[in-house]
């Protein structure tokens, strides 16, 4: 029983970084109606330049805060330059230049940083919530996670501004009728995924290493986090992470064993989508001819 | 198609064979491999660019058209000629039971349940069960075959390399011919209204859930015999080579050369054999980098792909010609 | 007469002289009075790119080289193309830098899977595939293979000298084992099983395995902690071991912990780790670890640290691949030399194969690189180590040959 336990919370723990970038997904989904394969390369390389910034000599949070203005003044330069003349293109189109960006900042971090890997600070004592199955870290990180879920929810649910992005993601030509400058708006949604992408990077960094493939693994289960619990749905999502973590790690370690984990998760993943296709708490879509 | 497109045709069919003798063999070992991509490409196109199913995860079925190729050969012996049929039926019926789950799944979330199945192949590849057959993390080594004695009889220079460009030649041009039938008939029609109009398409009376899962497994099939002809061309097959990258490079592909075009493939094909060496020679510090930046400028040059700015140049051609 | 003898003698020597130059001076493609082209792919992108900086390491070795005047005055060009660690594209750039760039041999390709691709072709070429970078046992094979040649100690042999250890210190052992699920992983546990003989059975009580795509490895840590095994046999590549040290740590399992040489760097994986949570680690090793505390003032380990600093400066100088290469890339050095001015592939395979007791002084001391016609292994000895907490300690005596 006992490493059952061990199994479900390190699972929780693993789930909690799932989560984290699941939420950044979810903020660009909820924005663009579209899925940023980079979200993972931009989370990595911002968590560099905190990196650089930690090395420097600059305190954890001044750098933590700075680093997460950067991201957001990245993200929002990225769609205005980059993503904006392909907008009106095809779908498709729109996700090869998100490859494009997972290459090139993967490949350009690699290049200034090299692949030699390096650790990253926590800024949670080693006190914080201290128990034998989870670090300080991940305990800290979880809550972090949790904190940035809450802000997101209100943020959409409850503000003018956040209401306006959500109606420009779903009909940009009426939200435009009624005022709303639709451009800025996916900029700003822009800004608010990378920013978020950043603090995951931040938080996950102390766990997995820094290095730039270190989003790579990462990103198919924060993937199928967001889908199994609802790619508009940003507690979904976090609920999905923890979800896909603990199932990871319970079915690894007792039932199909570690060779197969990612045959398995793949199942799973059909299987939620074929018995729910929009996810546990996703918003079903109706379609009109 | 106009006598225009058949001298086109013609012409190219000529330089293709004239090619081999003219290049060297590690050129017409390229060469060859863009003809693999060009079937994997097209295969993809009819799932992805005619019928708008998005699949991030075809690499699994070059894979599995790959080792079915390598599993013939070696552990049975069976002449490399005939292990392209059985690579493109296993596949054909891999992606029509596929296809059937995926009917439930759109857009985002067939593209995920794709991506998975792209990621979770190499595992199973690797799975120690099927190690006996697999050959496990150590993969399988095959040969490459030779040309057949009565052709070199006759004094034609064809060498192992030769011989294979050929071969893939002539598998390339059954497959695209198939292809362009099926694509320019009623099926064609079908896959496109279903991409475009699915709940229309259903209400004239498109079977939609057989089209759909038809396309698929016409899509493996074609991804599976482009992987069993790679295999031979590669002379290994191992778990390594089939990640999800692969699978990322030929939605890449497809995107480049032109969706919901049979050129495209071809372009396509030329683009991701090609452009990841130039990239490499440009800058060897972030090779990638610059790769991606050519993906970058594709995109917003050519929308429509290369095929559709070869098309759009060509129609101003004729515009111009007309209005002088 | 002494007189008439000394011309007579000196056109008799140089008549000798000349014929022999010309009858050594021989090239094949790839080689030529002032150059000597050298062909090589590593992973400079994809999963393992971590291990691209042993390619620009023996770069910058060779540009060192050029400047002090080449070997045998020639320069070396080296040609090193990425390959992703995808065998497809080993075979691509292997073909090129043997057809195109007609390169005289190929030196240190990376990886398993991306050498299994070109061996046959290598060998049916004709063409070297000298000192590649990967502890498979397969490449030490001169009756099928006679132009493949490995360099480092090879894994099965490393497993076989813990498991040698465990029947003799702890023949109760209950073992767990974490490894990574490809080739690598999969012959140092054929190792240990080997040299566990029939004992493996009942001793191994967990085996837990790993893909690179994973961002942890605490469940596999807490499975192997479950089992109740005492003795832990970590096969993990450098990012991986760090995180597995860390994790057994923290969760208070305290087995006798074998890392594999792989992860043996104390810059790269003991540090991350933390030093206090690797202590008790034991493994092997045949190179001095720059980040050791003991060879701080050693002559060869400050010789490489100004080599990088001046040829190679980006390089880390925490990341044990750099002293690896460097250490390799000497060995070429000497084969070269030893070449002279007779530059054919079989000379060069003949040259290789004829080491006797060399070293490279960045080696551990005892360590020495032997080869025959019959033995492709050039290095099979290692050292026991232990981490104390500040630095590797040798213990015990050389193992293997």
């Amino acid at each position: 029983m006992d490493a059952f336990l061990h199994q479900v919370l390190a699972g929780l723990a693993t789930g909690g970084i799932y989560a984290s970038l699941a939420l950044a997904l979810v903020m660009i989904y909820q924005a663009t109606h579209l899925v940023n394969f980079s979200q993972g390369a931009l989370a990595m390389f911002c968590t560099y330049i905190a990196w650089s910034m930690i090395n420097a000599g600059l305190p954890y949070w001044v750098a933590f805060f700075l680093t997460v203005a950067f991201a957001f003044v990245l993200g929002v330069v990225i769609e205005r330059v980059v993503i904006r003349p392909v907008e009106n293109s095809s779908v498709l189109s729109v996700v090869v230049v998100f490859i494009a960006l997972l290459v090139i900042f993967t490949s350009v971090t690699g290049w200034i940083y090299t692949y030699t890997i390096k650790t990253f600070p926590s800024p949670f004592p080693k006190e914080f919530l201290a128990n034998k199955f989870i670090s300080p870290h991940e305990m800290g990180a979880i809550c972090v996670t949790l904190v940035v879920l809450s802000l997101l929810y209100a943020f959409f649910r409850f503000t003018p501004l956040g209401l306006a992005m959500r109606a420009a993601a779903q009909n940009p030509e009426s939200s435009r009728l009624v005022g709303i400058r639709v451009g800025w708006m996916l900029a700003l949604g822009w800004g608010l995924a990378s920013a978020i992408g950043a603090i995951a990077g931040m938080m996950v960094a102390p766990i997995v290493f820094l290095d730039p493939n270190m989003m790579g693994g990462i990103l198919l289960y924060a993937f199928a986090a967001a889908l199994v619990g609802g790619v508009d749905s940003p507690g979904g999502a976090v609920f999905g992470g923890f979800l896909v973590g603990v199932l990871e790690n319970v079915l690894g370690a007792f039932v199909i064993g570690n060779e197969l984990k990612l045959a398995v998760a793949l199942v799973l993943i059909i299987g939620v989508l074929v018995v729910r296709p929009s996810g546990f708490f996703g918003k079903v879509h109706v379609t009109r001819v | 198609m106009n006598r225009r497109q058949l001298i086109v045709l013609a012409v190219l069919l000529l330089a293709a064979c004239a090619l081999p003798f003219l290049v060297s063999n590690y050129r017409v070992f390229q060469f060859t491999l863009v003809m693999v991509y060009s079937i994997a490409l097209l295969g993809l196109n009819i799932l992805t660019g005619y019928n708008g199913q998005i699949s991030l995860g075809h690499g699994a079925f070059y894979a599995i058209g790959a080792y079915c190729a390598a599993i013939l050969m070696d552990k049975m012996g069976v002449p490399y000629w005939a292990t392209i049929p059985v690579a493109g039926a296993v596949c054909l019926v891999a992606g029509f039971l596929f296809g059937l789950p995926a009917l439930r799944l759109e857009g985002l979330y067939l593209a995920l349940a794709t991506f998975a199945l792209g990621v979770a192949l190499p595992q199973l590849l690797k799975y120690h069960h099927f190690e006996k057959w697999t050959g496990g993390v150590q993969g399988i080594v095959i040969s490459k075959p030779d040309a057949p004695a009565f052709l070199t009889g006759m004094g034609i220079p064809l060498n192992q390399d030769r011989w294979l460009y050929f071969f893939t030649l002539a598998v390339a041009l059954v497959m695209f011919w198939l292809g362009w039938n099926l694509l320019r008939g009623r099926v064609g029609r079908a896959l496109v209204a279903i991409r475009d109009q699915h709940t229309a398409a259903e209400a004239m009376g498109v079977n939609t859930a057989i089209y759909k899962s038809l396309a698929f497994g016409v899509s493996a099939m074609y991804t599976g015999v482009a992987g069993a002809l790679g295999a031979i061309a590669i002379q290994f097959v191992a778990p390594d080579s089939f990640d999800i990258f692969l699978s990322i490079v030929f939605l890449v592909g497809i995107v480049i050369g032109g969706l919901a075009s049979i050129p495209g493939a071809l372009y396509g094909a030329l683009f991701i054999q090609f452009i990841p060496n130039i990239a490499d020679d440009i800058s060897k510090a972030a090779p990638w980098a610059i790769f991606g930046l050519f993906l970058i400028g594709f995109v917003y040059l050519l929308p429509a792909g290369v095929a559709g700015g070869v098309r759009m140049a060509w129609a101003r051609l004729q515009r111009k010609k007309q209005n002088p | 007469m002494k007189f008439k003898l000394v011309p007579i003698a000196a056109l008799l020597a140089a008549a000798l002289a000349s014929s022999a130059a010309l009858a050594q001076k021989k090239y094949d493609p790839g080689a030529s009075d002032t150059e000597i082209k050298i062909g090589n792919t590593n992973p400079y992108s994809g999963p393992a790119s971590a291990y691209g900086t042993i390619g620009k390491t023996i770069g910058s070795y060779f540009k060192m080289v050029n400047e002090q005047g080449g070997i045998n005055g020639r320069k070396i060009t080296w040609v090193s193309y990425d390959d992703g660690y995808s065998p497809p594209k080993t075979v691509e750039m292997a073909r090129k830098l043997v057809e195109q760039d007609e390169v005289l041999f190929i030196f240190q390709t990376l990886g398993t899977p991306s050498n299994t691709a070109i061996h046959k072709y290598m060998n049916m070429k004709k063409v070297p595939q000298l000192h590649v970078a990967t502890g498979a046992t397969k490449w030490d094979d001169p009756k099928n293979f006679p132009y493949t040649m490995g360099w480092q100690p090879n894994y099965q042999t490393e497993g076989r000298i813990y498991a040698a250890y465990i029947l003799k210190e702890k023949p109760n052992a209950k073992i767990a084992i974490l490894y990574q699920n490809d080739d690598y992983g999969k012959d140092y546990l054929k190792g240990m099983k080997d040299g566990l003989g029939a004992k493996a059975a009942t001793m191994i009580v967990k085996e837990a395995s790993y893909e690179v795509t994973d961002p942890t490895v605490d469940s596999q840590i807490v499975q192997l902690q479950a089992s109740g095994a005492d003795t832990f046999f970590n096969i993990t590549t450098p990012k991986f071991a760090a995180l597995a040290i860390r994790k057994s740590f923290d969760i208070g399992w305290k087995p006798l912990h074998f890392l594999n040489n792989v992860s043996a760097s104390v810059g790269s994986v003991l540090t991350p780790a933390g030093l206090d949570k690797s202590v008790g680690l034991i493994s092997t090793q045949y190179i001095k670890d720059p980040l050791d505390s003991q060879w701080a003032n050693d002559k060869a380990v400050l010789d490489w640290k100004a080599f990088m600093g001046k040829y190679y400066p980006d390089g880390d100088l925490k990341d044990a691949s750099n002293i690896y290469g460097y250490t390799v890339a000497a060995t070429l050095h000497q084969v070269l030399k030893q070449a002279g001015d007779n530059l054919t592939r079989d000379n060069i395979m003949k040259q290789a194969a004829s080491m006797n007791k060399f070293r490279v002084e960045t080696m551990l001391p005892g360590i020495a690189i032997n080869t025959s016609q019959d033995d492709f292994a050039p290095i099979q000895s290692v050292q026991l180590i232990k981490f104390d907490g500040k630095q590797w300690v040798r213990f015990g005596e050389i193992m293997g040959k």
